[in-house]
């Protein structure tokens, strides 16, 4: 970020008497009962690598199924997964399962713990030049929060779930298929592992602004903050405010399921339409949830690899903070098929658009950041640089859909499939990758390899583009998502798309080989190997940071970079 | 977190604590907006006629009847699989002039040896025509108990309000479906 400059000499003098900070406790002590911020992110990291691994495998399942017309292999996992005779709408069932995981791990077990619970609890503190979270013990909860969620989920496909074993609702969870159409005790744990990672993400939404608004170091003002703390905050308020929502949602659900109530069931005078209101009013400022931190990511270091200040640093901060307002009173489009009068789609449809504005704000003033910088091409950056081209695309497909004419068109085809990818898969996760490499000689205190770090980029660059742009082709053509079959006429894309998968995926094995090497035999990480453009306090401290780090609070000068 | 004497200025952690309050002021709010959705979403529909929801009102006075201007009514009626009703409209379709008041006869009669309480969801298409649609009476007001074997003629006394001339969104609204179907109400308890 540009207007701060820590002033080192501020810290040599801590370093001093770092090493009474430097008692760590035991393993089980430290890492089951953390209270370190760092530590804490640490276990984020990992569970999301692990989810990943998991939702990114559940998608190499479709993938493989998908590669040409007809039912392939799906018949044979649904008979491992129901036994021997089961039927072909067990196995249709099994695909609906497939889809619901991938949606649900990769949204709430690997996207919002790597962004906010990783990289936001490692470094916003350290960052803003706090000790720590202000809730030491809420953080630790937050996680573990997180670990009946998931189990709750997984073990969901073992039992019955309606038609087969596992819940088949999709992540959005429509009534009536998630209440009268799915009988058994599957879709109740996806609900309540909904529930407790929800809890989660709400706990830990109300510590990152309480440690933001009082932790800040004396001189850290607001709109002195770095970006990525930003995003932080800006995602927190989200949270605080959409996730409720959901709960309450699904909330009804459970009731409407288990006791009898009719909230989503015409029968009683309920309206299952009411159902898509209240998850889409989480589910869009969700979507946000997502990209927002990606957004704080690429602006630290799209400012570190050109060696100069971010550009319109107050306009990039406030763009944040009005997409945020804004994806509050948009989210009706994603329902302009539900019958909606023309004045209603009208308003959808502009307010949608209007987002467009801040979000462009923020692409050009990446471009802007870049121009007439000293630019390195380090791994980060290509991660940064890649994460702006990926999402200007998922952008402007987004623009095509926010028309509620288009949209009558191009709903639930793989044209959403091929937008809703480029923002997250290609979006949220090059952000991810992002952060990964410019922070993990922070986190470890060992470079990562830089050739394999290049190597895994356009590997996977190559991989994910093969993979989802063939999408935007099959959605015009009229494919349908969530099915398992398709006429012949689209396996041409399909194909290429399923080998895209398989070139993305060699891209992953190359990052976890970097991963292992790089820790095992990694060079040591100087305290700011990216040099004179990494200018927040991270950079200031150790690599690793001590276990307790700013015991004596660092003071923000003004210099700056201006 | 030192435990300073409860002199300000305030310590960090009880700031803390109050940032934490309001916090949990703001989930809990928003968790509240979320169940108070339910009513406020049947107020919504009500009041504006979203998605195809009738209106209701105590006569036709005050009323004009457009005359020359008419419109076609097609009944539809349904009931949910394993509700033992046979359900249809007397006369499937009627004309009727827009603003005046008309009535409908429903038929229901109950096939099964028990007797059976049922409660009849509404709404009428195209949407758009749900804020014009005014019902005076009707049987989907109340919950229907017919004993076995028994048949009962239900009449609906409804209007179309004149004002659905102006509103540009019905220019093509030649005719409207009023759709009724009935479920059964388990021992009379589910206020519909």
């Amino acid at each position: 970020m540009s207007t701060t400059t820590a002033n080192p000499d501020d810290f040599h003098g801590s370093h001093a008497h770092d090493d009474h900070g430097e008692h760590k406790p035991a393993f089980f002590a430290r890492w089951f009962m953390s209270t370190n911020h760092k530590d804490i992110g640490t276990l984020y990291l990992i569970f999301a690598i692990i989810a990943g691994i998991i939702g990114g495998s559940i998608s190499g399942l479709m993938r493989a199924e998908l590669a040409h017309p007809g039912i392939q292999y799906l018949h044979t996992w649904a008979m491992w997964m129901d036994g021997p005779d089961a039927s072909m709408d067990q196995a249709y069932h099994l695909w609906n399962v497939l889809i619901t995981a991938h949606g649900l791990i990769m949204v709430f077990f690997m996207v919002m713990p790597a962004m906010i619970g990783g990289f936001g609890n490692w470094f916003v503190p350290i960052m803003i030049g706090a000790p720590d979270m202000a809730f030491p013990r809420m953080n630790n909860i937050s996680f573990w929060l997180l670990i009946p969620a998931f189990v709750l989920l997984l073990g969901s496909t073992f039992v019955p779930g309606g038609t087969g074993n596992g819940a088949g609702t999709g992540w959005t969870v429509y009534a009536p298929l998630s209440t009268s159409g799915s009988a058994g005790p599957a879709v109740d744990m996806a609900i309540l592992s909904l529930h407790l990672a929800g809890a989660s993400s709400i706990l830990g939404a109300i510590n990152f602004i309480t440690t933001i608004f009082n932790m800040r170091a004396p001189g850290m003002t607001l709109h002195k903050m770095p970006l990525f703390v930003w995003s932080v905050l800006v995602t927190a308020f989200l949270l605080l405010l959409a996730l409720p929502v959901l709960a309450a949602a699904i909330t009804m659900l459970l009731t409407d399921r288990n006791f009898g109530t009719t909230f989503y069931d015409a029968a009683g005078g309920g309206d299952p339409e009411l159902y898509q209101h209240l998850f889409w009013f989480f589910g869009h400022p969700e979507v946000y949830i997502m990209i927002l931190p990606g957004f704080g990511i690429v602006s630290q270091i799209v400012s570190t690899f050109s060696r100069k200040p971010v550009f319109g640093y107050l306009g990039m901060a406030y763009a944040m903070v009005a997409i945020g307002v804004v994806g509050f009173v948009v989210w009706a489009h994603h329902m302009f098929t539900t019958g909606m009068s023309v004045n209603v789609k009208m308003y959808f449809t502009a307010a949608t658009m209007v987002i467009a504005v801040p979000t462009g704000i923020k692409i050009f003033s990446w471009i802007a950041t870049m121009w007439g910088g000293s630019m390195s091409f380090k791994t980060p950056m290509m991660w940064a640089i890649g994460f702006i081209f990926m999402f200007t695309v998922g952008g402007v497909t987004g623009v095509v859909l926010a028309n509620g004419g288009v949209d009558d068109v191009m709903h639930d085809t793989y044209y959403v499939v091929a937008h809703f990818h480029y923002v997250l898969s290609l979006g949220a996760v090059f952000g991810l990758f992002a952060g990964f490499y410019y922070w993990f000689p922070k986190m470890s205190g060992k470079m990562y390899n830089e050739f394999l770090g290049q190597l895994h980029f356009w590997v996977f660059f190559i991989g994910v583009n093969l993979l989802f742009f063939p999408m935007h082709f099959l959605g015009l053509s009229g494919m349908p998502r969530r099915y398992p079959d398709y006429p012949a006429a689209f396996e041409k894309w399909n194909t290429l798309a399923s080998h895209g998968y398989e070139i993305m995926a060699a891209g992953m094995i190359i990052f976890f080989i970097n991963l292992i090497w790089s820790l095992a035999a990694g060079k040591k990480a100087a305290d700011n190997p990216w040099g004179e453009g990494a200018t927040t306090l991270e950079w200031t401290l150790s690599s690793p940071p001590p276990f307790h780090q700013f015991e004596t609070l660092p003071i923000i000068d003004d210099a700056g970079h201006h | 977190m030192a435990t300073a004497p409860h002199t300000p200025p305030r310590t960090l952690a009880d700031r803390n604590r109050r940032t934490l309050m309001m916090g949990a002021v703001v989930a809990i709010v928003s968790l509240a907006m979320g169940f108070a959705s339910v009513p406020l979403y049947r107020i919504f529909c009500e009041k504006t006629g979203y998605g195809g929801t009738p209106q209701r009102a105590d006569s036709v006075a005050g009323i004009k009847i457009a005359t020359g201007h008419t419109l076609s009514i097609r009944f539809d009626s349904n009931v949910t699989p394993g509700m033992p009703w046979k359900f249809y409209p007397e006369h499937p379709t009627d004309t009727i002039t827009i603003g005046s008041r008309d009535m409908a006869i429903f038929v229901a009669k109950n096939m099964s040896d028990k007797p059976v309480t049922g409660t009849a969801a509404f709404n009428v298409s195209p949407s758009q025509a749900g804020a014009y649609f005014t019902k005076i009476q009707c049987f989907c007001f109340t919950q229907q108990t017919l004993k076995p074997g028994e048949e009962v003629r239900m009449p609906v006394i409804y209007f179309v309000d004149p004002k659905i001339l102006d509103d540009p969104d019905n220019r093509d609204t030649q005719e409207i479906t009023l759709s009724y179907t009935f479920y059964p109400v388990e021992n009379g308890k589910k206020p519909s």
